[in-house]
């Protein structure tokens, strides 16, 4: 009979910021076989967005995820747009294309951070959050709020770009180009940032494909879907970029693939705030109207979708939110088990599992259900590896 | 042969198709014949399972499976009649991992009894929710003429 | 600032923060705090990684079916003296989601509140304002 122990991080760790309970079985240093419960942070939005109109749906889908807060917000008006079938101003598909691709950047940039903090780069957290910063001041020039921007609305936009804040922006967009240039190569250099994470939750492309995973980490394992280019909306089929697609499905790939994107959304904004052309960012919507509408974005942490039926009436009748990481969190089981345990933290961290958009890590004895090792702990071990391989270097 | 042509060759009289736009495709199928459509778009038309939406209507639950097949660009979804009081449908998990986590919640939203799922338990709901509340089942129906306009 | 100064030489706060059912937002707002921009460690606060070693619990989101009672066990952990301010809209009373049927009741009928920091989210500033307040509570 093997010693099989499970090992529980979370609810409440202080840097997993939502409650959340990955529980890993191990035997010896090594995970065996993992859970994970959500719930924790369940608020019940979707029967909730049918008591509250379209409008006021819009800042309630906001609050799902305060890191990918625009995401929401933009799948859920393309829903209804899909339904009413209208043509939003050009001058608002490229609003939108800016604020999502301003998310992106932040987004990446805060998971670089926790990435680096978990390593035991506290430098990188550091640096990484400090430079996210400047898109923060960026989203408040534009939008009157650091997060929760409420930009959007069904039919187009809620604030403009003023044509004279334009030069601003440009420049503060290319101080943070520097800043992610410098740190993208500072990472993908690091040899022992390589050792650490190469060959580490290695996600194979087929197990990719059989879950359908999204985003990030499916480009990570090879699979080459992108919503703004595979389902253009908004106005990224007017703009360049590439798609950042990574064969191995190692937590250096999902690392990779993040940072190149921030490089990406770059270009994409300074092409949008270039090109945007005059013109009124909303087309009036009087009435949804009846029938169903599905909306898709992609979300830093991949594909949000939306779907929505209506009724005619101001209140959706039904309001079915997907965001990224359900399809993602359930695939950290195939990337964790055979892997060290000092390295589950990362693992974890790799898949960028925003709970709060899902629903929301320890060791714990199979027998006994008894904690054996704590969140802070299974960080702890985390940071020791690295510790342990830069004396090799 | 378009993705229609495809679906019409195999399934022929079995399927309804309404093809809203370039891009949304819904095809009504009963729900004895919703395992072999959705096994033939994701496993031999190599879909992406996007995500299956649970709705409380009189005669039952509509579950629509959202398949987005983004190398054309186009999403289809099949839309399944699950009826009431039964509420059983077939699981999809055997050929579809990916659909492991939305049986659950629908599930425990709605009440759908998934036949073969491995692990039919609360995915978002507390332990000790009560046994047969579905949160997500309708007091009233607001419209009755569900099925005309769409 | 220099009374904050002075404060922060006379006594060193540490706070734990416990993240309810959030959206994340005040979550991230208040790790911020930690970082070069505003870096209140300079102050002497130090978000620390347990309840039993914080003078300040700050909450943020609100409180649902699920982590009551986890919620309620922290704060007897927390030793006293002890204050207790609430981030947000959603600590402070439940914002937008108080007709869910996942919610149970506002922080402050659970456990008590001395400050509310109210905002979607609250700045960082206004955090370090509300956490000040909660200082001038202890003198």
């Amino acid at each position: 009979m093997s010693d099989k122990k499970l090992i529980p991080i979370g609810p409440f760790h202080p840097l997993l910021e939502e409650p959340e309970f990955f529980k890993f079985y191990v035997e010896g240093e090594r995970v065996v076989d993992a859970e994970v419960r959500i719930g924790y942070n369940h608020r019940g939005i979707e029967k909730l967005a049918e008591s509250k109109t379209y409008d006021m749906d819009v800042f309630l889908v906001e609050r799902i995820c305060g890191i990918c807060s625009t995401s929401h917000p933009f799948a859920f008006v393309q829903a209804a747009e899909d339904i009413t079938g209208i043509e939003i101003p050009e001058r608002a598909k490229f609003i939108r294309t800016i604020v999502g691709e301003l998310e992106r950047i932040h987004s990446h940039l805060l998971w670089v951070g926790l990435a680096g903090h978990f390593i035991g780069y506290n430098t990188v957290f550091m640096w990484a959050w400090k430079y996210r910063e400047p898109v923060l001041d960026v989203f408040e020039a534009i939008s009157g709020n650091r997060n929760h921007y409420g930009m959007f609305k069904v039919g187009g936009v809620r604030r403009d770009i003023k044509e004279s804040d334009i030069p601003a922006l440009l420049s503060a967009i290319d101080d943070i180009e520097k800043f992610c240039s410098m740190l993208t190569k500072a990472v993908m250099d690091d040899p022992v940032l390589q050792a650490r994470t190469k060959g580490i939750g290695i996600l194979k492309k087929q197990d990719a494909l059989d879950l359908c995973v999204v985003g990030p980490v499916a480009r990570a394992s090879g699979v080459a879907i992108d919503i703004r280019k595979d389902h253009p909306y908004a106005a990224y089929d007017r703009v360049d970029f590439e798609k950042v697609v990574l064969p191995d499905g190692d937590v250096f790939s999902k690392a990779a693939v993040r940072l190149l994107e921030t490089i990406e959304s770059i270009k994409i904004i300074r092409q949008c705030l270039k090109e945007m052309p005059v013109g009124p960012i909303e087309t009036e919507v009087r009435e949804v109207g009846i029938g169903e509408g599905i909306g898709q974005h992609e979300a830093p942490r991949g594909e949000v979708i939306h779907y929505v039926r209506s009724n005619n009436s101001n209140y959706p009748e039904r309001h079915k939110i997907r965001a990224p990481s359900f399809m993602n969190v359930p695939s950290f089981k195939k990337t964790v088990i055979g892997e060290m345990i000092a390295d589950a933290a990362l693992i974890t961290a790799g898949v960028d599992p925003c709970y709060c958009c899902t629903e929301r890590m320890a060791v714990v004895d199979q027998a006994t259900d008894k904690i054996l090792l704590s969140g802070n702990e299974l960080v702890r071990l985390c940071q020791e590896k690295t510790e342990k391989l830069r004396k090799c270097f | 042969m378009n993705l229609i042509e495809k679906i019409k060759e195999k399934f022929g009289g079995q399927v309804e198709i309404f093809e809203k736009s370039r891009r949304r495709i819904y095809v009504t199928i009963s729900k004895t014949q919703a395992k072999e459509l959705v096994r033939y778009l994701f496993r031999d038309l190599k879909a992406r399972f996007s995500i299956a939406t649970g709705i409380d209507i009189r005669p039952g639950v509509e579950i629509l499976y959202h398949l987005a097949f983004d190398e054309l660009g186009v999403m289809v979804s099949v839309r399944v009649l699950v009826e009431k009081p039964e509420l059983k449908m077939d699981s999809f998990t055997d050929f579809m991992p990916a659909s492991d986590w939305i049986e659950r919640e629908i599930h425990e939203m709605l009440g759908v009894d998934f036949v073969g799922h491995p692990n039919l338990t609360k995915l978002l709901l507390p332990d000790d929710w009560p046994e047969g509340e579905h949160p997500y089942r309708k007091q009233t129906f607001e419209s009755e003429k569900e099925n005309d306009e769409r | 600032m220099v009374d904050l100064f002075k404060w922060g030489l006379k006594k060193s706060l540490w706070v734990y923060h416990l993240g309810a059912s959030a959206c994340n937002n005040c979550d991230i707002e208040i790790l911020d705090l930690l970082t070069p921009k505003f870096d209140v460690e300079r102050f002497g606060i130090v978000l620390v990684g347990s309840p039993r070693h914080a003078d300040v619990l700050l909450v943020s989101g609100i409180v649902n079916r699920q982590s009551i009672e986890r919620f309620r066990r922290v704060y007897d952990q927390v030793p006293n003296p002890k204050l207790v301010v609430a981030i947000g809209a959603c600590a402070c009373s439940a914002n937008m989601f108080r007709d869910s049927y996942n919610f149970v009741k506002p922080l402050d009928q659970i456990i008590p509140v001395d400050v509310y920091v109210p905002g979607c989210p609250p700045k960082p500033e206004a955090m370090i304002a509300g956490v000040v307040k909660a200082l001038q509570k202890i003198k």
